[in-house]
């Protein structure tokens, strides 16, 4: 039964590697992989700029975080590193999932990998880990070689404060691309045409980056209290507000990095002066600032969660005709 | 059914059910496949063929009844099955921009198979099937005979006891199903394989099979080998004679055929008869005409092959005598 269980580990790594190498070798990889290169060496190197130039002040709390200021400063012409993953994050996760089942089922070759002595839910499985582990990959080195130049630019290593920041960053970039990831593989479950899937995709993105806040913006007009109001009131509609934009994705993970790569953040939502009252302007230590955000990540993570249950779902019950 | 070869059969179906809501694909069956024989399940498209495939190999459900291939159940245990059955689908599908020998490779790795013994497997496998040149070309640039015979090696190369073929030789040029066909017979003989393969083609199927399996909606109407099904079909039907003789005994030869009783003339083209009679009417007719000089140029008497016996299944019983 053991050398059983090997064969299947071992069909089943064949699978992973197979994705990994599709993925690596297509050009709609290889084309996004150097926008995302791109994009993020130009906002480092201009929130190095600003940050040569203005050097934070000594009142600062998150002075001593110089590395983390790396991932969130700009100097206006660019935006900063963590908005740009926010934005470019889910186009990669759709481009390496919107055509992961149908492509292979309108190409036949589900039927003849299925008629092997594996797993069904292998096949899934595998074409997870395998875009999961391309993601990861990108991300860290990513995150990693930013850390080495600034090192090496600066002078000055980071703190062990700042890896642990910078690691969780990391990490909770990878569940948001691995959220639009497991979105795309849904898709391609579901829909026959690799087209179909990814403009569904592609419009759930778009909806929540363009129109999602337009929609907010038109609510918000509608629902907004007197100027006169009182402050019970008032702040009953900005938790309301809060409430609505954290219905999108990106919502929640720009909350996330804004805990993480912020330490002096106390709150997501608004605060009583009472509350700020006596306060000591210092930054959080980590533990603290991941319970602010805990439950936009643990959100976050769920709906990977379903969205891989519901592809697995259908998946399983899907009918192969070839 | 067939005594002592049946007893012990590679598959086995009982009572096999398979319903795509109220539409019934396959209806009831059962089947049994002894070892080694090379089985042919005959039937005109959307009978049902392809579905028992995908339920002998654990890719779809039953609705009910029991199947057994090698002895395990493909619902319960699909994967020691699928490690035993090696399967061509009819439009079999390869990673396009992957050479053949990329493909064959990837399929050994996932039968667990270690990467340097895959390698030496899959060459040895092209070279029997003809494509030890193209394998490191891209299958993209195959033909559909190459592909074919490619996706032949990716089924046979987990060195499967059982060979199951969704209609192999479909859109393949005449020469090709030839080729094919000879190639499958071969490999079968020398692996000492079973094979199970469908088609509409009849030909080639009457060409290779041992016994073949009518299917018609979801139903299995006959089964045998051709020449019993023939003659158990057609045991009282008249027998279709064709007589030809001499341009100038045309009349002479008219005249006796129409004295005999048991002789019933239905066609006649100048110098040639098409008639209808029992077995002995030939001998009989034969004598008859030699007594009386007439120079006979044709006499035969039509062999019942597999056409008729679909035509009969597949028609629902009118046959023939349609000239």
């Amino acid at each position: 039964m053991t050398l059983n269980k090997n064969n299947n580990l071992y069909a089943f790594s064949i699978l992973v590697k197979k994705e990994i190498a599709d993925h690596i070798r297509s050009w709609k990889f290889i084309i996004l992989l150097a926008i995302i290169l791109l994009t993020c060496v130009a906002s480092l190197y201009t929130s190095l700029q600003a940050l040569k130039n203005t050097a934070p002040g000594p009142n600062d709390p998150d002075a001593a975080f110089f590395f983390l200021k790396i991932f969130t400063t700009s100097d206006g012409t660019m935006p900063s590193f963590h908005l740009f993953v926010g934005f470019l994050g889910p186009l990669l996760g759709i481009c390496l999932g919107f055509d992961a089942v149908n492509s292979e089922f309108n190409g036949r070759t589900l039927g003849r990998i299925l008629s092997q002595p594996i797993h069904r839910d292998y096949f899934l499985n595998a074409k997870f880990i395998g875009s999961l582990t391309v993601i990861g990959v990108l991300f860290t080195s990513l995150v990693l070689l930013t850390i080495g130049a600034a090192t090496l630019l600066v002078g000055f290593p980071p703190t062990l404060m700042e890896c642990n920041r910078l690691f969780l960053f990391t990490l909770l970039t990878i569940v948001y691309v691995a959220f639009w990831l497991n979105l795309s593989i849904l898709f391609s479950v579901r829909f026959k045409h690799t087209a179909t899937s990814a403009l569904v995709a592609i419009a759930i993105w778009l909806f929540f980056t363009v129109f999602y806040p337009i929609m907010i913006n038109i609510v918000a007009k509608a629902v907004q209290p007197n100027p006169y109001a009182s402050e019970a009131e008032i702040m009953q509609y900005q938790h309301f507000m809060l409430t609505l934009m954290r219905f999108a994705p990106s919502q929640l993970y720009s909350d996330g990095t804004n805990m993480l790569l912020m330490p002096s953040i106390r709150s997501l939502g608004p605060l009583h002066m009472e509350q700020l009252q006596g306060a000591i302007p210092s930054p959080l230590p980590i533990w603290e600032s991941i319970k602010v955000a805990w439950s936009q990540m643990v959100a976050l993570i769920a709906c990977t969660i379903i969205c891989f249950a519901a592809s697995y779902y259908f998946f399983m019950r899907k009918e192969i005709r070839c | 059914m067939e005594g002592d070869k049946m007893d012990n059969p590679i598959i086995r179906v009982r009572q096999l059910t398979k319903k795509y809501g109220d539409f019934t694909a396959v209806d009831h069956l059962d089947l049994d496949i002894a070892t080694g024989e090379i089985f042919g399940l005959l039937g005109p498209n959307g009978a049902g063929k392809s579905t028992t495939i995908l339920m002998l190999l654990g890719l779809s459900e039953p609705t009910s009844g029991e199947i057994e291939v090698c002895g395990t159940d493909p619902i319960r245990s699909p994967i020691a099955v699928k490690r035993l059955v090696g399967y061509l689908p009819d439009n079999i599908g390869f990673y396009e921009s992957w050479t053949a020998l990329e493909n064959l490779v990837l399929t050994a790795q996932l039968n667990g198979i270690s990467y340097t013994e895959a390698q030496r497997r899959s060459l040895s496998l092209l070279e029997k099937v003809g494509l030890r040149d193209v394998a490191e070309k891209k299958v993209g640039k195959f033909s559909r005979g190459m592909r074919q015979r490619l996706g032949l090696a990716d089924s046979l190369i987990k060195n499967p006891k059982v060979l199951i073929l969704d209609e192999p030789t479909l859109g393949l040029d005449p020469m090709g199903v030839k080729d094919f066909t000879s190639l499958i017979l071969r490999l079968s003989r020398e692996e000492k394989l079973t094979v199970l393969l469908s088609s509409h083609q009849l030909y080639q199927v009457q060409q290779i099979c041992d016994r073949v399996g009518l299917f018609i909606q979801g139903k299995l109407v006959a089964d045998g080998s051709i020449h019993d099904l023939a003659s158990r079909l057609f045991q009282d039907k008249p027998r279709h004679i064709q007589l030809k003789v001499h341009q100038m005994d045309t009349q002479r030869a008219r005249g006796i055929l129409e004295e005999m009783q048991d002789v019933k003339i239905i066609g006649q083209q100048d110098n040639l008869f098409h008639i209808d009679g029992d077995e002995i009417i030939v001998h009989h007719l034969a004598k008859k005409l030699v007594e009386h000089d007439i120079h006979i140029t044709q006499l035969q008497q039509r062999i019942y092959g597999i056409e008729d016996i679909y035509a009969h299944y597949f028609e629902g019983g009118s046959t023939n005598d349609a000239k």
